[in-house]
């Protein structure tokens, strides 16, 4: 089957916007079940958990970069450090042990 | 309450020009998260433009990044769709916050272009604000976060291969950084979140490394392995209503 970059943006944008639209529009009252509340809750952080690891160390030209980012990134994080400072401590670790390294 | 509070308030320039303010810096790091969301999306063959409206439309970093990576292992559409479910299912709890904090006058229009564009970043603005949510407020905000994020992505396509590998190598740990950065604050506060993300780390390690799970595909995985473990979770630690995102601001009304 031929697939067009046009049609998997379309796919992508329909569900990413109902996604994003639909609840503010017709839920009017919380949502009762807590499981469904729960499960909610902890999707983020599970499907983010599994995107970032090991799939930053496969990332960079070198592994033992990705992965010292990665303690890195992890150390920033929980020491308070927000979104940006955390990714540009990534790279810049990345970047210059890519430069020791090489 | 006036009746229309929404509609007929003489304060949208104010509440514009604010959103304006506090967005900016949101854009600016959209911007350069873009940038190697950017590098993702030319792997996977988009040309700027399409980079361009898949920002402009998806405003998802993480959404993206999955639907990037999908098209670049040429996935099917129905697996597209549903991984872009998965990886954006967080918007649905920050939407339906968000529906809790609209003026049950504000008309759909209005509900329709806020949701456009609720990400983590923009969600946190607009909550923090005591009050309903002014929709002009967000509109304000939508412009700088929405302008840095699809131009950065169209620009690390059309310049992901005239910057030295090295840079290219950095800034492809970006968006693990600002996933790291979301994930972490939570799991240092609640031992669930922790053992939630330890879990998913090893579980992710195994499926990439074990001889029949490793024929998966990345989008495979991230289905099944947040499907198993957040279910798991819920079963066994089911959150109460103060944990959850909406009834952190309540107190503002």
């Amino acid at each position: 089957m031929q697939h067009s970059i046009p049609l998997y943006i379309l796919v992508m944008s329909a569900v990413t916007l109902s996604v994003k639209i639909l609840p503010l529009t017709l839920i009017r009252t919380p949502i009762r079940s807590r499981f469904v509340r729960s499960f909610l809750y902890y999707v983020p952080y599970v499907t983010l958990a599994v995107m970032t690891f090991p799939a930053i160390i496969q990332a960079t030209d070198a592994p033992v970069a990705g992965a010292v980012a990665l303690i890195a990134g992890l150390v920033a994080a929980w020491y308070g450090a927000g979104l940006f400072q955390v990714a540009a401590t990534c790279c810049a670790l990345v970047f210059a042990l890519e430069l020791i390294l090489a | 309450m006036a009746a229309q509070p929404v509609a007929s308030s003489p304060g949208h320039g104010r509440a514009v020009r604010e959103g304006l303010r506090d967005g900016t810096p949101i854009g600016l790091g959209y911007f350069v998260v873009a940038f190697s969301l950017g590098i993702t999306a030319r792997n996977a063959g988009l040309t700027p433009l399409e980079g361009f409206v898949a920002s402009l439309l998806n405003n998802a970093s993480a959404g993206e990044y999955a639907a990037f990576t999908l098209m670049a292992a040429r996935a099917s559409y129905l697996e597209m769709a549903v991984v872009t479910l998965i990886t954006n299912a967080r918007y649905l709890l920050m939407s339906t916050a968000l529906s809790q904090r609209f003026s049950p006058s504000t008309g759909t229009l209005h509900r329709v272009l806020v949701g456009f564009d609720v990400t983590d970043e923009l969600f946190g603005i607009a909550i923090a604000r005591p009050g309903w949510v002014d929709p002009f407020y967000s509109y304000g905000a939508f412009v700088p976060a929405l302008s840095g994020w699809s131009t950065g992505t169209a620009l690390g396509i059309a310049m992901g291969n005239v910057l030295p590998s090295r840079v290219v190598s950095a800034l492809s740990v970006a968006l693990f950084g600002m996933f790291l950065a979301i994930i972490v604050p939570p799991a240092r506060e609640s031992r669930v979140v922790l053992g939630c993300v330890a879990a998913s780390f090893a579980a992710s390690l195994l499926c990439a490394v074990a001889p029949l799970l490793a024929a998966w595909t990345a989008g495979t995985r991230t289905i099944v392995l947040t499907v198993a473990i957040a279910s798991a979770a819920a079963l066994l630690f089911p959150v109460s209503d103060d944990d959850l995102p909406q009834e952190e601001a309540s107190d503002a009304t």
